[in-house]
């Protein structure tokens, strides 16, 4: 077992040792978004809509979930203007 | 010693005064009495180009502290200004600047809060944020504000400190009543607040200075759990223990300049004397006066003005209580339902495990600025007189000045 560092071995300020980035904070969820290629309009709406940031846009104009931060809301889902999202159960 | 200019301020100004002199980065501010003029004055000088600050009027005192908080964590030398329900409003951001670490300077002049409405003096304003990490100095005169709001930034941003500080004037009382104040020069100011430091920390992209840098990216408290928590609340408690190890090398280097220096626990005729007063702010000149008044009648009357309050200076407190046995503690605030003052339950703590402990009598006086006149001090002298001649403590909470 790795042990943590002391008051005495952490930076003041509550500085944090991992970058925003590294952290998994979708990794709870339990649904994740799918997209149905056929039915995309590449509005791009869910992008906006989403309120973590997961969704980014690939070359090609489609959405594509960051997994490790989605946290599985629906809001893109709910939003999606043509239907092509369905929540799926990931675990 | 540097040449100095004396100049009519109240308390307010001089405030307002020594922190153009000190010329900080970013002051964020929102007007409430007794603290306007503070925010006034500051605008003035930025209005006619003496700072180089950033002023920012914002809506609120939540939104001052947030700005300082920003503004600070970005590097900048922040400075604001409250009282009372401004304080109340900054509360949540209070901890916030304390748990990131953060110098912030702030003058508050004390005001009792609301409700019901009342805006003159006392400390209860601060008395509440006593526990959120900031450090506290309770100012005695106009001179003293002067002092404080350049030593402040010395204290606040000392590598083994980095906590914010309030620099506290009692409303009205200090902060409108013009006195003669001794200021420096500009430029012998400048020179002693220098440019601020930064400690280094251990951040996700490397070893860096302790502000946000878009360089050296850095995230300063996020969530932080169970598991850390703790840790750096203790990181806390030992930057407070540091105070009062720095607090005298600054007032010495500050003496050097202004030939005025303050002690965390000042003493006041205690050589021999057999009954004290033991308080905070502006009421300890008029106990001055009261004191040379009972040593004239041959009353061996002392008293300690307790300038720091947070961190609590046990050491300095002991050592100036000397051979004195009978002390009375001050307080212009209530803490409800609580078993005496803040500063008494302080005071009686500190000598629990002591076998020469004082007989300790608390004193509730001057809320929502009721007048602390000399008698009525004088009325205080004569209990704790009592209590030297019987040995007893007959009330250990009182409240004087209040109609029955």
């Amino acid at each position: 077992m790795n042990k943590k560092p002391g008051w005495q071995e952490l930076p003041k300020g509550a500085v944090s040792t991992k970058s925003s980035r590294d952290y998994a904070t979708g990794d709870w969820g339990i649904e994740k978004p799918k997209f149905d290629r056929e039915k995309c309009t590449k509005c791009t709406l869910c992008h906006f809509f989403c309120p973590e940031g997961a969704i980014q846009v690939n070359d090609e104009g489609y959405p594509e979930v960051d997994e490790k931060h989605c946290k599985g809301c629906g809001v893109c889902a709910e939003e999606c203007p043509a239907n092509c999202i369905e929540m799926v159960r990931s675990k | 010693m540097k040449k100095q200019i004396l100049l009519g301020l109240n308390g307010d100004e001089a405030s307002a005064f020594a922190t153009k002199q000190v010329n900080p980065d970013v002051v964020a501010a929102y007007p409430i009495t007794p603290q306007t003029i503070i925010v006034e004055r500051f605008s003035e000088y930025v209005a006619d180009g003496e700072v180089d600050t950033e002023f920012v009027a914002v809506e609120s005192e939540h939104s001052a502290l947030s700005t300082c908080v920003g503004a600070s964590a970005a590097g900048a030398r922040a400075f604001t200004a409250t009282a009372a329900n401004g304080l109340a409003l900054m509360w949540e951001i209070t901890y916030i600047a304390s748990g990131l670490r953060l110098p912030i300077v702030m003058a508050v002049a004390n005001r009792a809060l609301s409700g019901p409405l009342n805006i003159h003096n006392d400390h209860s304003d601060s008395m509440g944020a006593r526990d959120s990490g900031w450090i506290q100095i309770y100012c005695e005169n106009g001179q003293e504000v002067y002092d404080s709001c350049i030593e402040a930034w010395m204290i606040a941003e000392h590598p083994m400190v980095q906590l914010p500080i309030m620099v506290c004037l009692d409303g009205f009382t200090l902060s409108h009543t013009m006195e003669n104040v001794n200021v420096l020069q500009d430029d012998v100011v400048k020179e002693f607040v220098g440019e601020r430091k930064f400690i280094t920390v251990e951040g996700h992209a490397g070893e860096t200075e302790f502000r946000l840098n878009p360089d050296v990216p850095l995230t300063m408290g996020p969530v932080d759990l169970q598991d850390y928590y703790f840790e750096h609340k203790l990181q806390q408690v030992e930057a407070m223990e540091q105070v009062l190890k720095v607090i005298p090398e600054i007032e010495a280097k500050y003496g050097e300049i202004s030939g005025r220096s303050y002690d965390m626990v000042e003493k006041y005729r205690m050589d021999d004397a057999e009954v004290a007063l033991i308080g905070l702010g502006s009421t300890m000149g008029t106990i001055r006066f009261v004191v040379d008044q009972l040593r004239e009648d041959g009353v061996k009357a002392g008293m300690l003005k307790l300038r720091l309050y947070r961190p609590f200076p046990e050491e300095a407190l002991i050592e100036a209580l000397g051979d004195t046995r009978v002390l009375g503690v001050l307080d212009k605030a209530v803490s409800f339902g609580a078993p005496g003052g803040p500063l008494y339950q302080d005071v009686r703590s500190l000598f629990y495990d002591r076998e020469d402990k004082p007989l300790v009598a608390n004193y509730i006086y001057g809320l929502g600025g009721r007048d602390a006149s000399p008698m009525l001090l004088r009325g205080i002298y004569d209990t704790l007189l009592e209590i030297h001649r019987s040995g007893v403590v007959s009330r250990n909470v009182n409240y004087v000045g209040v109609r029955e």
